[in-house]
């Protein structure tokens, strides 16, 4: 018996829980209800108020991965220097809170930010006027930075670990000083690691619509929520997967673009 | 000066991090309703928490599901590993990228496929949908914990085994298996972890008569929170506290070890 | 006497309660091949990363030119280093790597351009510029390792068993390639190794080293002919090392026999390590030599016999051109300047044998 035969549950269920379900919404994608093709689910991107969601998803998820970058990589360059002595320690600390169920977590930024909840209560403590976070896309921004820090942080953390003490040692060798090094040395080899950060980041809060959901107090549309209304309380299934399609091409693109990203960054220092 | 610096981050982060977290716990044991009001310690969020009949079975649905998600994936997983492997480079490029896919796909269009797919085939969704549903998105993290392991480990303790006159059912099981564990653990460990998780995937695919966890909160979160959420918030804080403070402290054995040979090798 | 151009004065270094430099004293003279040998945890690498500024000393300072550079971090020293698994810039092509140093010291593109042919062909990879570092091989590697220290000009480089990786014919290669490059750069070399045959190949002086100590210190002949204790004999090629007393001046008593010897200063009646190479034992018939015996194996490895001989309670090693048979009844004789005596170290402190050069 050959040993290939050993993957044959696994192709049955490949064809039964990937290929199909992905048939089945380019199906619905490209039909009307009827069942005959049309590319007006497609085509309904263009309608201001799904044209509008997928530009506000685009810039939130595009801000809250800038922010997550701009925390990660210093936190990984620590984490690297750091003689913390047993450095799995601290990086338990920092993925810890990954482990708590995400809607909990960001249930929690809710209750701190409510109108008169923790937050004000402190700034009003402190004599300083309320804000007024909640329900705002700054709130959805934060509960995106708040839920996918860590994926940020843990594959820069890896690729940086990957770089030899001694590839760094060889460039202080060479007379190069910290910003040199950070610059030439530590930068372009964490590329890889970055470019899997912001996809993590990216795809998750691009999609997402339970964060705008909790912190956006249904005021805020994102993609992600007018697909989800579409196969739960509207019940518009084709113009639910027309959509998807439109977004899935948005993810396709992102991912192209970070490949190249990618390719090029390694190619500018040759 | 740098030290303060980079001190003052780390602190920085973790409170962003924790504080959230703390707030939650220190109101489960907020005598009153409020969330603003602290009227005095009481352990009253938890009672309820346990008598909450809706919240127990959602905790049962969300671990049984987990468990037999994780198991189920992790077999699968692991059978189409070693029968990827012996497939040809081609047709391993192909079937891997194919696996790929739900690992890069949003959470959200795995869902509504999977919704209209089991629709479509006349499934009703409950229980069993929600399983299926996990299953499909498990079994890619699996290949991806043990495909590296076995790499690794490559053919030739096979094959060494059967030189010595095992049969392959018994190489299989006494070597191969073993050689790869820590990989096919990993994948368990990673689709248990996934599947308690998941709220998106759930959401679609669970119809109306189940809640797990992640959708009991939803659902409550929407109509108005309740302390008994902050109550469950701290119990769930504490058991992966727990659970990987002593994950952590077993593996850290291991790597002071490594530190000893490294400190060894550096002479 | 060459001019001192690196003088470690009293180096303690200190790694979790575990010294692995204790006062250490050592000068290196200009143009000089230095070569630090030693058992892995002698404090040899240590020792090289002191001197590159990766490791600061807990006592003791470093002098550069005459300069204190204890506390120079490595980007201001002059000093260069060959990195033992070579700590090529992967995400660089062979050229941009031993472009590095240049462009951080702010050269002109024509120079840099110039210097990087320049060093290619100094380690025989010309026109090798844009090849991606993970296309070579472990030996083109380590060339291009050496292009990039090079090509700054450092006063000295550091090599940190730069040859380790490497197959024993590309090794050999290798150390001519080093010797040569010596020569025609005129550097100074300071050289950490386990091996003691690339020690003694390339070196104009041999530093042994053992538990942070300097053991002895010398040219490769000296080190070879003359150990200077027990384990410096044990270390450097093969050697019979046995107890012996020494009874007077020029006689020493070894399993009972009285060998003369040329060795004078160690007292009456003193008990002392006593070294005889393999190959300086003669094997006469029995009866006409000192010591009488059997041989107990023979093995033939190339250009002479390696023979174990069972003689006085003691299994000497012999190296011989002509074969004896195992069981063979012979006799083992040896010349008077082939006996080397050495004193007994009484602690661990002794086994230092600091010779201030």
């Amino acid at each position: 018996m050959s040993k290939k035969y050993c993957a044959v549950p696994f192709l049955v269920w490949l064809a039964a829980g990937t290929v199909i379900p992905f048939a089945m919404i380019l199906y619905y994608g490209l039909t009307d209800r009827t069942g005959a093709f049309t590319l007006n689910n497609i085509l309904a991107i263009f309608q201001p108020i799904h044209g509008q969601a997928l530009g506000l998803s685009l810039l939130l998820a595009l801000i809250s991965t800038v922010i997550c970058l701009l925390l990660a990589f210093p936190l990984a360059m620590i984490l690297k220097d750091s003689n913390l002595g047993r450095r799995g320690f601290i990086i338990f600390i920092f993925i810890l809170p990954m482990w708590m169920n995400f809607l909990l977590r960001t249930m929690a930024w809710q209750v701190i930010l409510e109108k008169g909840g923790i937050f004000n209560t402190v700034l009003a403590h402190l004599h300083l006027p309320a804000l007024t976070i909640i329900n705002t896309p700054a709130a959805v921004v934060l509960g995106m930075v708040y839920d996918f820090l860590p994926f940020m942080v843990l594959p820069i953390y890896n690729a940086m670990m990957k770089i030899d003490d001694s590839i760094v040692e060889a460039a202080y060798d060479l007379g190069a000083g910290k910003s040199t090094v950070l610059r030439r040395i530590l930068l372009p080899m964490s590329i890889p690691g970055i470019a899997s950060g912001i996809t993590m980041v990216f795809v998750p809060s691009l999609t997402t619509f339970v964060i705008s959901n909790i912190l956006g107090g249904g005021k805020i549309y994102l993609i992600g929520n007018i697909i989800e209304q579409e196969f739960t309380t509207s019940a518009n299934w084709n113009l639910g997967s027309g959509l998807s399609l439109v977004m899935m091409l948005f993810i396709i693109v992102s991912m192209a673009a970070l490949n190249a990203l990618d390719k090029n960054g390694e190619g500018n220092f040759i | 000066m740098k030290k303060i610096f980079t001190s003052v981050y780390l602190i920085l982060i973790l409170l962003f991090l924790y504080l959230p977290i703390l707030t939650l716990m220190v109101f489960s044991f907020n005598e009153s309703k409020s969330m603003f009001r602290w009227t005095g310690v009481s352990l009253k969020w938890y009672r309820e928490m346990f008598r909450d009949s809706q919240m127990l079975s959602a905790i049962f649905n969300t671990f049984s599901i987990a468990l037999v998600s994780a198991a189920v994936a992790t077999v699968i997983g692991t059978l189409a590993s070693i029968g990827i492997l012996a497939m040809r480079k081609k047709t391993q490029n192909f079937i891997m990228g194919l696996n790929n896919i739900p690992l890069l796909n949003a959470d959200i269009v795995t869902g509504i496929s999977l919704m209209l797919t089991f629709i479509a085939f006349g499934f009703y969704l409950n229980w069993g949908t929600v399983l299926l549903a996990h299953i499909t998105f498990s079994i890619p993290y699996v290949i991806l914990s043990v495909m590296p392991k076995l790499k690794q480990v490559g053919p030739a303790s096979y094959e060494a085994a059967q030189d010595l006159g095992a049969s392959p059912a018994y190489a299989f099981w006494r070597v191969v298996i073993p050689e790869i564990r820590s990989g096919i653990v990993t994948g368990f460990l990673l689709s248990f972890t996934m599947s308690v998780d998941d709220f998106v995937v759930t959401h679609f695919t669970r119809g109306a008569g189940i809640n797990t966890i992640s959708t009991l909160i939803y659902s409550q979160v929407k109509v108005g929170i309740r302390p008994t959420l902050f109550a469950l918030s701290t119990v769930i804080f504490v058991i992966v506290l727990i659970v990987l403070t002593i994950a952590n402290v077993a593996s850290d054995r291991g790597a002071e070890e490594d530190d000893f040979f490294y400190e060894v090798a550096q002479g | 006497m060459r001019d001192t151009l690196i003088e470690l004065r009293n180096i303690t270094k200190t790694f979790e309660n575990n010294v692995v430099l204790d006062n250490l004293n050592l000068q290196v003279g200009e143009n000089e091949f230095i070569t630090l040998l030693g058992p892995s945890g002698c404090g040899k690498t240590t020792t090289l990363r002191i001197v590159g500024g990766f490791e600061t000393p807990d006592k003791g300072q470093v002098f550069f030119e005459g300069e204190d550079i204890t506390d120079m971090p490595p980007n201001l020293r002059q000093i260069n280093t060959v990195f033992q698994k070579y700590a090529l810039f992967p995400h660089m092509n062979v050229g941009e790597n031993i472009a590095f140093g240049l462009r951080i010291s702010g050269k002109s593109d024509a120079y840099i351009r110039d210097k990087v042919r320049y060093g290619l062909r100094l380690v025989n990879l010309a026109g090798f510029e844009n090849r991606r570092v993970e296309s070579l091989s472990g030996g083109q590697q380590q060339r291009v390792a050496m292009a990039r220290a090079i090509v700054n000009e450092p006063k000295v480089l550091l090599l940190d068993e730069p040859l380790g990786a490497l197959d024993l014919k590309l090794r050999q290669d290798m150390e001519y390639e080093l010797i040569r490059l010596k020569n025609e750069l005129g550097i100074t070399f300071i050289y950490v190794t386990h091996d003691q045959e690339e020690a003694l190949t390339m070196s104009d002086k041999v530093v042994v080293m053992n538990g942070g100590f300097i053991q002895q210190m010398g040219t490769p002949e000296d080190i070879y002919n003359e150990p200077q204790n027990a384990f410096v004999a044990d270390f450097i090629g093969d050697s019979n090392i046995l107890d012996g007393i020494m009874l007077r001046d020029r006689l020493v008593c070894v399993c009972d026999t009285l060998f003369p010897c040329i060795d004078e200063g160690f007292g009456n009646d003193a008990p002392v390590d006593v070294v005889i190479r393999p190959e300086d034992l003669i094997v006469r018939r029995p009866g006409e030599g000192k010591l009488d015996g059997e041989v107990i194996h023979n093995v033939f490895i190339g250009v002479h016999y390696e023979m174990e001989i069972l003689a006085g309670g003691f299994e000497w090693l012999v190296q011989s051109t002509t074969s004896h048979a195992v069981g063979d009844r012979v006799s083992l004789d040896v010349a008077p300047e082939n006996i080397q005596i050495m004193h007994k170290p009484k602690t661990r402190e002794q086994e230092a044998i600091r010779r201030d050069v």
